[in-house]
């Protein structure tokens, strides 16, 4: 290997390592505020990612008629839980929700989507694709809020598998890569960069950079911060459960899609291609031990970077690689680790 | 209809439905059913008796110890490719030439590797809270199924074709048919040790691991053994099925051993229903006829190809998540009336001879002693230069107004915790750097303020739980049940503790369906079969009426009589007042008070902390 060919690598690593942290992150962020191992945040990608190719190619994209199909299940949902108790603002609330979805179909069949700048289509890529977070809460998760963690876990698998079910259905079995944002290419010294690559690492360090000040500075990132602390304390403080699950979900379906949709004019995606992109936040998130966020950062770009090397030295066994990075990562932690707990 | 026929109709349903009845029908219906049916039928039992052997372990994995791994797919891949490579290799190496490439060197191969990979990933991962297994699988069977894709010497992804068939006592198993009974004889004799593991001492520490691991340590279960047990067997359950599957098919390649299968094989267990070993079958069996079934169907209407049976599979399992968590298998348990379950597992022998007692301390010599123990949390001193003793054939209080620190206190003298500053030492010994196994080993028992015990299982089992230490067979004779002598001795033990605690009517109930009150005796009785010459009691009285206050202050006193020392942490002053010798007064962390019942009624300091000062 010379410099040029490490230099390339290292700049895929980087590439690949950011979109790994952003969603180590989310991960990170879900588990701690509602306990639950988020695997299906790949499909939020990948769904994405082919939803934005479909809008690329002019296409409206059938993911619409899952956000209308959800929307109306959680409004029937609503409609008989409040059924005793209902009164303006709850049918505020939903003529809202069915409003938005109505109003995201509206625009998805009447503009010109292929002619669209870039930037509405990603705009309308994330608005279709967020509120597939609080739904998925709302649908899966909240009645199981007090479940055993590993209830949830296994619900987690279960929505992630019922999935990539429906990205077959809505996307089929075609991959699909979008346009670059820009198609500059910089010289630096001997070092080639694509534009793409900087738009990856500049995205993903103002988001990590945005979340720390939502999470610091602001009022809602702190009560978020405090359901992660003490789930009951946060309640008896009047911080509803409900809200942080469904607030932490919207911040994962953006985090996801956003990274869908840098990292989709750089690989091709399948409606599949999303677990093995999570799992490898996953990894990240558990060199962070799942607490610590900027470990598990710095685990995430270790993936990515080790990732790109391994494909260079021994690509039949990248995966293989990646994955068994996380065993030095458990020795050391079940070295330190001594006390028996029950699980809740 | 009236409650009568109701009745009537349920005493007759049940003498036809008895657990008996309905293992000998199925008996027979497997027995005959690859005479009758046809092969495509019998290929697709063939994969339910395989899929079953998996799921069981499953069962026993999530169901009873309350873990999971989804990488059963990966140990059942290393089984066939084991077998596969050692029966088809041109040249093996020269040190395994010996086994000439026999499928039984390929089943003993299969199953070394196996429990290697299992306790490997058992140690790294058993040790951390929940979530570190199943993460750690999902790695483990991802990785294993690239390296099969990988191995060119394995066949890469066509995989490896042209294994022998097996054959037992000179009869080929050439065709489903022969190999059927083979498949399903195995998971017969699983089912079978399943079930007498479970209903055994090393059993019982496995079902507490789900939701009682602090309570089984201090009764002296290693609950990091017990998780490596069950995670080895359910493995080495796979690894078989792995084995079977590549003599039965004589062709291995990576798709079914990889993780969509490793899940596969959980959502059948969930189906199922995790709480008992036939939700293995039934799981395995339901599932793969709607795969099928589904299979044919929905590309029909969705009008595509494509595994679309995976969106009800995962919508199914969210649901039942939801609504029925104990999978089918609980939803018809359900349909069995409680007073018809069959306890005959338990059937008790008054024969059974007694276990041998520890020899208790002379009355009055020291046993227990808190030297200047100081526990801070951060900034706040729960306990503050705390000095006691307690002394063999002793009753000793510890009281205090709430907020005094007593819970932080009995901590540190059963080892939960460990004091900031000074010791506490246990029969002369100190306890620094002791697990509550340890103590508990060391002859000390304790009961707990919120009452810890398993609700589902038995009275009797919760309290022979405690008796794990005065056991010492192990897991295999208790999966052969070559154990029995000694459970019975265990289970009189813990009859015998019931019976003197006053719950002698109750041991066959469901412990979650006592009184509190009842609990909090049940836990003495607990205590009381590990045999302790120390005995912590945390708040005993609490929820008791009148006379079980009374009934429990004789036993008290009788076991003080004993050479017992008891040490209870109490708020209720008739109960202390009457029973105890000495009273250790706490308040902010302090001891402000020690002596006789007596004095401590009439001490200033102790009436100004009840009562508050004259200001």
């Amino acid at each position: 290997m010379n410099f040029q060919i490490a230099l390339i690598l290292g700049q895929d690593g980087i590439t690949n390592g950011a979109i790994y942290a952003l969603l180590a992150l989310s991960i990170l962020l879900v588990f701690t505020v509602t306990r639950i191992l988020l695997i299906p945040l790949g499909e939020f990608v990948t769904f994405g990612a082919l939803t934005m190719a479909a809008i690329q190619m002019g296409k409206a994209p059938a993911l619409e008629w899952l956000l209308l199909a959800l929307t109306l299940i959680d409004c029937g949902m609503d409609l008989y839980q409040y059924r005793h108790k209902l009164d303006g603002r709850k049918f505020q609330t939903i003529g809202l929700k069915l409003g938005y979805v109505i109003a995201m179909i509206a625009l998805i069949q009447t503009l010109p989507l292929a002619e669209l700048p870039m930037v509405f289509q990603a705009l309308l890529t994330l608005a279709l694709m967020v509120p597939l977070g609080p739904l998925m809460y709302r649908l899966f998760f909240q009645p199981l809020a007090d479940a055993p963690a590993l209830v949830l876990l296994i619900v987690s698998i279960a929505v992630h598998v019922a999935m990539v079910g429906v990205g077959l259905l809505l996307f089929g079995p075609e991959g699909a890569r979008t346009e670059p944002f820009t198609d500059t290419v910089f010289r630096v010294g001997p070092m080639m960069l694509k534009s793409q690559t900087l738009w990856v690492i500049m995205v993903s360090v103002i988001l990590i950079v945005t979340l720390f000040l939502l999470f610091e500075r602001t009022l809602y990132g702190k009560a978020l911060r405090a359901t992660a602390v003490n789930r009951t304390g946060a309640r008896l403080l009047g911080i509803s459960p409900v809200f942080a699950g469904k607030a932490t979900f919207a911040l994962a379906a953006f985090i996801g899609t956003l990274s869908g949709i840098l990292i989709a004019p750089i690989t091709t995606l399948y409606f599949d291609s999303g677990f093995i992109i999570s799992l490898k936040g996953f990894v990240g998130a558990i060199i962070g031990g799942l607490i610590s966020y900027p470990l598990a950062a710095v685990g995430a770009v270790a993936v990515g970077l080790i990732e790109a090397f391994s494909m260079f030295w021994a690509s039949t066994y990248k995966e293989i690689i990646v994955f068994t990075l996380i065993i030095p990562f458990l020795i050391w932690r079940s070295m330190t680790s001594h006390h028996v707990e029950d699980d809740e | 209809m009236n409650t009568a026929t109701l009745k009537s109709s349920a005493t007759k349903s049940n003498n036809l439905l008895k657990p008996t009845n309905l293992m000998l029908a199925g008996l027979v219906v497997v027995l005959i059913a690859p005479m009758v049916a046809p092969t495509y039928t019998v290929t697709l039992l063939n994969y339910i008796g395989l899929y079953a052997l998996v799921v069981l372990g499953l069962v026993l994995l999530t169901g009873v110890g309350g873990m999971t791994s989804f990488g059963q797919a990966a140990f059942v891949g290393l089984g066939a490719y084991s077998t596969a490579y050692l029966t088809t290799t041109q040249q093996l190496p020269e040190w395994l030439a010996f086994t000439a490439g026999s499928p039984w060197a390929g089943l003993a191969m299969g199953l070394l590797l196996t429990a290697a990979v299992a306790l490997f990933l058992g140690a790294v991962t058993l040790k951390l809270s929940g979530h570190y297994l199943p993460l750690g699988t999902i790695a483990w069977g991802i990785s294993l199924y690239y390296l099969f894709g990988t191995m060119s010497s394995m066949g890469g992804h066509t995989g490896v074709s042209g294994l022998p068939s097996l054959s037992i006592f000179g009869i080929e198993l050439d065709k489903g048919e022969k190999i059927y009974y083979l498949i399903w004889a195995v998971l017969a004799v699983a089912i079978l040790i399943t079930r007498n593991l479970l209903n055994s001492r090393e059993g019982r520490a496995i079902r507490a691991l789900k939701g009682g691991q602090l309570m089984a340590e201090s009764m002296g279960v290693n609950t990091f053994r017990s998780k490596m047990v069950i995670f080895l067997i359910s493995a080495i359950f796979a690894a078989i099925s792995g084995w079977l599957y590549a003599h039965t098919q004589r062709f291995v390649n990576p798709t079914p051993f990889g993780l969509h299968m490793g899940i596969d094989y959980l959502f059948m267990a969930l189906i199922g229903g995790v709480g008992s070993v036939w939700g293995a079958l039934l799981g395995a069996g339901v599932l793969t006829m709607l795969k099928q079934w589904l299979q044919d169907l929905l590309p029909m209407i969705l009008g595509s190809d494509g595994q679309y049976e995976t969106i009800v599979f995962g919508l199914l399992i969210v649901v039942m998540m939801q609504r029925w968590p104990g999978g089918l298998m609980g939803l018809l348990a359900k349909l069995v009336p409680a007073k018809y379950r069959d306890h005959s597992d338990l059937t008790l022998n008054d024969d059974a001879a007694e276990l041998p007692r520890r020899e208790l301390p002379k009355a009055g010599d020291l046993v227990l002693e808190a030297c200047d123990v100081t526990r801070k949390f951060g900034g706040l001193v729960a306990n503050n230069q705390m000095n006691l003793q307690l002394h063999a054939g002793e009753i000793l209080a510890l009281i205090g107004p709430n907020g005094a620190g007593k819970s932080t206190m009995f901590n540190q003298l059963s080892s939960v915790d460990t004091p900031t500053e000074g010791e506490v030492k246990f029969m002369g010994q100190s306890l620094k750097g002791k697990s509550s196994r340890e103590v508990a080993q060391m002859g000390m028992s304790r009961t707990f303020q919120h009452v810890k015990l398993l609700p589902t299982m038995t009275v009797l089992e919760n309290v022979a739980l405690g008796a794990h230490m005065r056991g010492s067979k192990g897991v295999v004779p208790a999966a052969l049940h070559l154990e029995r002598e000694e459970e019975q001795r265990l289970l009189k033990e813990a009859k015998h503790q019931l019976e003197r605690v006053g719950l002698g009517d109750f041991l066959y109930e469901e412990a979650g369906s006592l009184a509190l009150g009842q609990q909090r005796i049940l836990e003495i009785a607990r205590a009381l079969c590990a045999d302790p010459c120390v005995l912590l009691l945390d708040e005993p009285a609490a929820g008791l009426r009148f006379k079980e206050k009374k009934a429990l202050a004789d036993l008290l006193t009788k076991l003080r009589g004993e050479g017992m020392a008891i040490l209870l942490v109490e708020h209720d002053m008739d109960f202390v007042m009457g029973l105890v010798d000495r009273i250790v007064v706490m308040e902010f962390g302090t001891k402000i008070a020690e002596g006789l019942p007596e004095e401590i009624q009439t001490n200033p300091a102790v009436l100004e902390a009840y009562l508050g000062g004259a200001e």
